[in-house]
């Protein structure tokens, strides 16, 4: 961390997005993460996708846990709202604001720590309602925060920063959210911007519940030899399925790459996502396929990167509920408050 | 690309923008950061061991260091380098016994210098000290050149020039006031080992037109009629006063008329505004006098009756660019215009004249009537014979003069040991790590956003009463501060290691500069296109450093880094580390000798 804040200067040749913002105009406050916390570069990958995507700060919320992790949305779109809640209740936070005001981006945060061991149960339920978000979890195989205990997530048989080995079995939070039916879902690594900044792009514009398991070494406790969120080993043992270059709108593609090395993936909502493929024969649309192919590389050790799944035609939460589509903040004391006689209708339908 | 070398002496000092742009590679930053500390006198030693002058430079310098200054890439206006060298000479405490002593035992070797003016001053400055006997003739009888003789007393004040040229003459120095060398043959036939020519460029350019003899008695030339101010021959100038020409003498003609009776004074010239010679800040003050500067008007003719000048005719023009973008001054079809006057000043540029060299005294000239000299060493055709400053090249300003005069003393002490004056050693370099704790640096990297401080000035009306009142009062420490406070501190470098570094990418988050890129390697036009913000400022080089585990190079862009040490407090590793930057410039004595 530095003491510092980040002086005012900017490029001057820095370019602007459709809104005239640079990417400068979607930084928070100054991290006080360690120095090289791989939580910062999320950071910066979600900073960079926001002024990508042209989003006007005030439409997305943020909302977090407790952890390192769940510290980083104070250093990311200062001009949003958020809500920092407590261990593991980012979920239901989430939820219950998506639920009052559909029309905000929401953008849950949250760690190894925070998903897999005290929120596990947050993280299940959320993720089967189809909550419309991006679930991200930063995670580093430790409890960062309180000093680098093991995590839920954490590989049986890596050895922590003192030696000690992990003996308990460890949490695959992306074959989770695939089991549970989170219809977008992707891991990736800090270290590869290029690999992470498209999908998170992706994620936020995607309508229904977008997980992403986001590798990020904890350069203060786990990032030593033995440790399987080390920044060498990610990148010795990282397989990308493949390479998303999301294109959004719904333009008419150009694109000049070689016939079949490229799969466009049509969106309900009419964008499309172009993805470069780099595992033969991987079947992004299929659920099944990716939690056995997820199962069978992480045993032969691999980390498998990448767009894992996507369901095209993926809805939320609200269609199932048939919930009012005007944020509640917008409607009228008599839209919310009928009066007697609508209640005695209801009732009397009751009977 | 391959690797930066950032040991070679040119690749960190081109960063240091003001330092590389100074002729005489003035350490601009470090005596900031002095003047910052308070420590004026040490800031002043910094500056005079480079420039010899700095009260003087502080007050008049042209300053080229200014324009290069990072702020005005990062933000707007350079920092006040000039005006903070005067805050050291002002504020310094009595430095004398700081200087070098004069020489106890003499090497036996004698050095004319011809011309008692910056370059000459700093000849002898550079050779006095090592032994040489060195002696400075001057047709006036004070030392000190143009800067005593032409720049104005309210820019300049005599006591200045009196002390600075003083700490050099007292270093043992003999000066032949009043003495002026008429013949170069002459003194070659004397036992002088190396003669130094540092006679200026005396002449000034005179407008033939018509009218001009006839009304020769209120038709001035500029830097004579200056010089006869500053001696006091000159006194008063009439009412309505016009000087012609748009350079440094325009200005000082038109702000002295000001001061000893033109009441009406215009600076006309032929070419437009923007083009004029003359610095920006000089005719802002010129402007400020109550001075008009009229453009595009090219004078014809002097009006008189009965002997006596009452005015100038000009022609009106305008800027025509022809398909190679040149421009060419055409007449724009106005009728003439009489602007009445009592008196013209003709400040339309300075010429040099050597009728005291016989052309058959072994200097060879161009056809331009200049001696041929070498760039580099200031040698002349004749072995024995160096120039240097404005008899060099033609007319520059005072920080070129001393630029020249420390490679002539090189060349001389070289040549007087017997040693090839082309062989001249590269300036050594040194990086020292700047890092005192893990957030703590030895120099303030805190920077911010903040507009350029202003010099405060006399009142107008009393300056405007006597010719010798200083305009300018020169900054105080409080303001001095603040504006040492701009400084970006661009001698303190952002060294890499590859063998350090874990591509955490927390340097590049962290940079407020988008200078940090980490990508796949590529020749320099292809890379200057593929970092985080396009490099296009081609002046700016680009630091590469390959063998990072990933293959890929890291690529930093020096253009618009603000040294600010981010990238190394963020660091988890200490790949980045801010070094600071020292560079030895080679002056005469033993280190400019190889080592026998
Ligand atoms: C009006 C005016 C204003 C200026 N203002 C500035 C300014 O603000 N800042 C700046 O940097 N520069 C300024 N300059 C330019 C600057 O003064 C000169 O570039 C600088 O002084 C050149 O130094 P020098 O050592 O080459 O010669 P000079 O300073 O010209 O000194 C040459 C000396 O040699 C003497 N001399 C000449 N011939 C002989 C001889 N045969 N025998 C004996 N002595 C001789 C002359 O009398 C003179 O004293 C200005 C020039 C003028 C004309
Ligand atoms: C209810 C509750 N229990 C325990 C804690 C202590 N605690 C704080 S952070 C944390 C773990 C955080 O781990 P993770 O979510 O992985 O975040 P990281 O710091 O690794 O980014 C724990 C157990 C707490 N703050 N609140
Ligand atoms: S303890 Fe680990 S996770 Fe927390 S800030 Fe430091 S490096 Fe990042
Ligand atoms: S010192 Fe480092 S962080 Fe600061 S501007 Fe330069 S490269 Fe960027
Ligand atoms: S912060 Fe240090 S270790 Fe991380 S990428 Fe930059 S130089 Fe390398
Ligand atoms: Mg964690």
């Amino acid at each position: 961390m530095t003491y510092l804040t980040k002086p005012k200067f900017q490029h001057p040749d820095l370019p602007k997005n459709a809104l005239g913002y640079t990417h400068r105009d979607y930084e928070g406050k100054i991290s006080t993460l360690c120095a090289g916390c791989g939580h910062d570069s999320i950071t910066a990958a979600v900073v960079e996708a926001c002024y990508e995507l042209s989003i006007e700060p005030h439409r997305v919320a943020k909302i977090s846990g407790i952890g390192c992790s769940s510290k980083t949305p104070d250093y990311f779109l200062g001009n949003s709202h958020g809500f920092n809640s407590v261990h593991g209740r980012m979920p239901s936070v989430l939820t219950g604001a998506n639920l009052a005001n559909r029309d905000l981006i929401y953008l849950g945060v949250s760690g190894d720590g925070d998903s897999a061991s005290i929120g596990l149960g947050q993280f299940a339920h959320c993720i089967r309602r189809g909550v419309n978000m991006l679930y991200m979890v930063e995670n580093n195989g430790v409890y960062g925060l309180t000093k680098g205990q093991f995590s839920a997530t954490a590989d049986r048989g890596s050895k922590s920063k003192r030696g000690a080995v992990n003996s308990d079995n460890a949490i695959d939070l992306a074959a989770l959210a695939l089991q549970l039916g989170a219809s977008f879902v992707a891991r990736s690594f800090s270290g590869d911007k290029t690999q992470l900044v498209p999908l998170i792009k992706a994620a936020l514009e995607h309508k229904g519940a977008a997980f992403i398991d986001c590798i990020s070494p904890c350069v203060a406790f786990n990032n030593h030899a033995g440790s399987t969120r080390s920044f060498d080993y990610v990148r010795e043992h990282n397989e990308a399925v493949n390479h998303l270059d999301f294109i959004t709108g719904r333009e008419e593609i150009k694109v000049d790459y070689e016939p079949g090395s490229v799969e466009l993936v049509k969106q309900h909502d009419g964008s499309t996502l172009a993805l470069r493929k780099l595992a033969k024969d991987y079947n992004v649309n299929n659920r099944l396929a990716a939690m056995s192919y997820l199962l069978e590389r992480n045993a032969a050790g691999e980390v498998v990167t990448g767009l894992l799944y996507v369901d095209p035609e993926s809805d939320d939460m609200h269609a199932g509920m048939n919930t009012v589509a005007q944020p509640l903040n917008s409607l009228s004391d008599k839209d919310l408050c009928p009066g007697s006689s609508a209640l005695d209708k209801i009732n009397a339908a009751l009977r | 690309m391959k690797n930066t070398d950032v040991f070679a002496p040119n690749y960190f000092h081109k960063v240091v923008d003001c330092q590389w742009a100074c002729p005489a590679h003035t350490p601009v930053p470090e005596y900031i950061r002095l003047i910052a500390a308070g420590r004026y006198s040490d800031a002043y030693m910094v500056n005079w061991k480079s420039n010899v002058f700095p009260g003087i430079l502080g007050r008049t310098c042209d300053r080229p260091c200014e324009p290069a200054c990072r702020r005005v890439r990062v933000e707007e206006e350079p920092v006040a380098i000039c005006r903070l060298k005067r805050v050291a000479a002002d504020y310094k405490d009595d430095i004398r016994d700081r200087l070098p002593p004069p020489a106890t035992t003499k090497n036996g070797k004698r050095v004319a210098l011809i011309g008692g003016g910056p370059a000459s001053l700093t000849v002898a400055r550079g050779l006095a000290p090592l032994g040489y006997t060195c002696v400075v003739f001057d047709q006036d009888p004070k030392a000190g050149g143009m800067m005593r003789t032409q720049i104005p007393k309210f820019r300049l004040p005599d006591s200045v020039i009196d002390e600075e040229t003083n700490y050099v003459l007292n270093l043992g120095i003999e000066f032949r006031g009043g003495q002026r060398i008429d013949s170069l043959k002459v003194l070659l036939a004397e036992d002088w080992d190396a003669i130094f020519v540092g006679t200026g460029a005396p002449r000034g350019r005179d407008l033939d037109l018509p009218g001009r003899q006839e009304a020769a008695k209120n038709i001035h030339i500029g830097i004579d009629w200056l010089s006869s101010v500053s001696f006091g021959h000159i006194t008063k100038i009439g009412k309505r006063v016009i000087v012609l020409g748009g350079g440094n003498t325009a200005m000082d003609c038109c702000r002295s008329s000001r001061r000893i009776g033109g009441e009406e004074v215009k600076v006309i010239v032929r070419s437009g505004f923007e083009e004029m010679k003359a610095s920006p800040w000089e005719k802002e003050d010129a402007m400020h006098e109550g001075i008009p500067i009229l453009n595009f008007m090219v004078p014809k003719e002097f009006t008189h009756e009965n002997g006596k000048l009452t005015g100038v005719v000009f022609e009106k023009v305008k800027a025509e660019y022809d398909d190679k973008g040149r421009r060419n001054l055409v007449p724009s079809g106005e009728p003439d215009e009489h602007v009445p006057c009592d008196d013209v000043l003709v400040a339309v540029g300075q010429e040099n004249s050597f009728p005291w060299i016989e052309r058959d005294a072994g200097i060879a000239f161009d056809k331009w009537g200049m001696p041929k000299v070498d760039p580099n060493t200031m040698a002349s055709s004749n072995p024995r014979v160096f120039f240097g400053g404005d008899s060099a090249f033609g007319p520059k300003n005072i920080i070129w003069a001393v630029a020249h005069g420390h490679e002539a003393a090189v060349s001389i002490d070289k040549m007087l040991n017997g040693e090839d004056i082309n062989d001249r050693p590269i300036p050594a370099v040194d990086l020292m790590s700047q890092k005192m704790g893990i957030h703590e640096w030895s120099y303030d990297n805190e920077i911010a956003l903040d507009l350029r401080y202003k010099v405060p000035h006399r009142e107008k009306a009393i300056a405007l009463k006597d010719i010798k009142a200083e305009v300018e009062l020169g900054f105080d420490p409080a303001l001095a501060l603040a504006e040492a406070g701009r400084c970006l501190n661009c001698d303190v470098q952002t060294v890499f290691s590859s063998s350090l570094c874990i591509e955490c990418d927390a340097c590049v988050d962290i940079c407020p500069m988008d200078c940090i890129t980490f990508t796949e390697n590529g020749d320099e036009a292809d890379l200057r296109q593929r970092l985080k913000a396009p490099a296009n400022n081609l002046t700016q080089d680009l630091y590469v450093m390959n063998e990072l585990k990933t293959g890929r190079v890291m690529v930093k862009d020096e253009d618009v880094c603000l040294h600010c040490g981010l990238c190394a407090e963020r660091c988890p590793t200490g790949a980045w580390d801010m070094k600071k930057f020292l560079i030895e410039m080679t002056y005469a004595g033993p280190a400019c000798r190889s080592k026998a």
